[in-house]
């Protein structure tokens, strides 16, 4: 047995760590006016965390450590660069936000960056335990992050709902990897891979593949488990929503489809068409509700709902045909990358335009667009692109989606096709409707010409970052077809 | 050895503490239930682990991490629940209805 350490490949997930150290420990030392430079470290010490990821890229070598347990490959490079670049952007958005509401800082960045950690883990996890601990480390932290605002009853009620929720659904998945490990005797992916083969007739496997798929379903926020999601994503502060909707969300799915394509590929015809029905049920759910809402907040939650259901498509169809599997496993990975990018930059301009309204209804956005032409044009960006309209970054995510569902061939992958291009449609709608009021409606008289306080610098900055890069993606899809690539590129471990 | 008992014993677990998640609506009992799952868990673990007897006793070692993850969220549900009765003098999720499920 060897205990080796490639400190260099841990580089990322240590750096990060010193980091909230620093942020804990300045928070002891500073006094109330200067409680800000928590922020700064928090954002200096993520800036910094890209850097070995560069080197490691550059290097391109897959560590594997702890047995195979703990891989370093190109897959887990991409995600850890998506994870550390929208953990940035999301602190941007924090800064003046937190701080104009006198929270408090010190612990925020602290929680924040703890999660960020577990989002980092897990991209690397190739055994039962440590996706288990960077699952729980990821979603802790956020539970006291939910009800941030402490005086606030919604954002109470936010906290509690995410936290029975959140522990429920690993209790769930806990007892499916309890008997995943008794039936095979094995926690390494690679060991599960093989010690399952077989065994998908066994009644208690299929128990335990549905409990595992079940407290996935959860944590990602796919329909029928989605209940939580809009409650939370409306009562918790808006960074930390975005938060939600796209790193632990993305850390969700990462395990998710860790779990089922690298752990468990001999049980596809017990987990595919599990699959299958939860992106049907995400996308058809997630839209008709999106539909009907009239608080932005509780749009995006029900559009975040549906997206996650575009991202499940072209994987579930490539598994249940049973073909190209790899093509529908980069081509989700793909639309998860784009859609943190345009999801965090949509989530921007809820909170400029919640500032420049005071209000986080879609009708009291009415004329936002004439009295501030910026915003506007931002906002027409990201809803566009949400919806997949070219040449924003949104088209190539589900032009890759239908690519990967066409590959895979057959009659159940097309009727999800056929779901999911009537959904894109749906979607077009509602995410016009915020564009509509917008540019097209008229403001209301009592809305100031002039904005009482101008967007702050950071958050000016992330909006800048996150359109940058959905314009740069919708103009050069080779960005993005790369990322698909190197996601192709994952190292099973042991 | 035997594991069926064990399993069945941790299954009872596992269900009452869905039930007690489901009915409950004092969150500290709420709380209780979740523990039980997770106990439930450990119970499956370590009865799988006496049966399999794998080399570094896996089984085992997953229970403690387990172990030490439910106490820290417990940890933060116990923070959760002072917050809400600080705010409202009560502990009971029914009066969390402000937003719709």
């Amino acid at each position: 047995m060897t205990w080796e350490i490639d400190y260099l490949a841990l580089a990322p997930e240590l750096v990060i760590v010193v980091t909230l150290l620093v942020v804990l420990a300045l928070d002891l030392f500073l006094t109330r006016p200067n409680k800000y430079w928590t922020a700064t470290a928090a954002v200096a010490g993520t800036a910094l965390a890209a850097i070995p990821l560069v080197i490691l890229a550059v290097e391109g070598e897959n560590v594997s450590m702890f047995e195979g347990s703990y891989v370093v490959d190109e897959f887990a490079l991409v995600l850890k660069g998506l994870f550390v670049v929208s953990a940035y952007l999301v602190l941007l958005l924090s800064h003046h936000y937190i701080e104009s509401e006198r929270f408090y800082q010190g612990e925020y960045y602290f929680l924040l960056l703890a999660s960020v950690l577990g989002s980092l883990v897990m991209a690397s996890a190739r055994d039962l335990i440590i996706l288990f601990i960077g699952l729980e480390l990821t979603t802790g932290p956020l539970f006291l992050l939910a009800g941030w605002r402490k005086g606030d009853a919604k954002s109470n009620e936010a906290s509690v709902k995410y936290f029975i929720l959140g522990v429920l659904s690993t209790a769930i998945l806990l007892w499916g990897m309890s008997m995943l490990y008794g039936l095979t005797g094995e926690i390494t992916f690679a060991g599960l891979a093989t010690a399952t083969a077989g065994l998908a007739d066994e009644p208690a496997m299929i128990v335990a593949v549905l409990f595992v798929i079940v407290g996935f379903a959860f944590k990602i926020s796919a329909a029928p488990f989605h209940f939580w999601a809009p409650d939370t994503y409306e009562g918790a502060p808006t960074p930390v929503t975005a938060y939600l909707s796209v790193n632990s969300k993305a850390a969700g799915f990462v395990a998710f489809l860790l779990v089922m394509y690298l752990a468990l590929p001999e049980l596809s015809e017990i987990w595919a068409p599990a699959l299958w029905i939860l992106a049907a049920a995400s996308m058809t759910l997630g839209n008709l509700s999106a539909l009907r809402q009239s608080n932005i907040v509780r749009l995006l939650a029900y559009s975040s709902i549906a997206q996650a259901g575009f991202m499940l498509v072209p994987f579930a169809a490539a598994a249940v045909a049973g073909t190209n599997i790899e093509e529908g496993f980069s081509a989700t990975v793909i639309y998860l990358v784009i859609y943190a990018l345009m999801n965090v930059g949509a989530f921007a301009t809820v909170i400029a335009g919640a500032n420049r309204t005071a209000t986080g209804d879609i009708d009291g956005w009415a004329g936002l667009g004439k009295i501030d032409a910026r915003l506007g044009v931002l906002i027409g960006i990201f809803f566009f692109s949400l919806a997949g309209i070219p040449p924003l970054a949104g088209w190539f995510a589900k032009f890759a989606m239908f690519r990967a569902v066409i590959l895979a061939g057959g009659t159940a992958t097309v009727v999800l096709a056929v779901i999911a291009a009537v959904n894109a449609v749906i979607a077009l709608y509602y995410y016009a409707r915020v564009i509509k009021a917008v540019w097209l409606d008229d403001a209301p008289a009592e809305v100031p010409a002039r904005a009482e306080t101008p967007p702050s610098v950071s958050l000016r900055l992330a909006l800048l970052i996150s359109a940058a890069l959905t314009i740069v993606i919708g103009f050069f899809p080779a960005i993005a077809t790369f990322v698909g690539d190197a996601s192709r590129i994952i190292a099973a471990g042991g | 050895m035997l594991v069926n008992q064990f399993l069945i014993l941790a299954a009872a677990l596992f269900s009452l503490g869905v039930y007690g998640l489901l009915v409950r609506r004092n969150i500290v009992l709420i709380l209780l239930s979740v523990e039980l799952m997770l106990n439930a868990v450990n119970i499956n673990l370590v009865a799988f682990e006496s049966m399999i007897r794998s080399a570094d006793a896996t089984g085992q070692i997953f229970t403690i991490f387990i172990i030490t993850v439910a106490a820290a969220e417990v940890g933060i549900g116990l923070a959760i629940v002072l917050m809400i009765f600080r705010n409202r003098r009560s502990a009971d999720v029914s009066d969390l209805n402000l937003m719709r499920w």
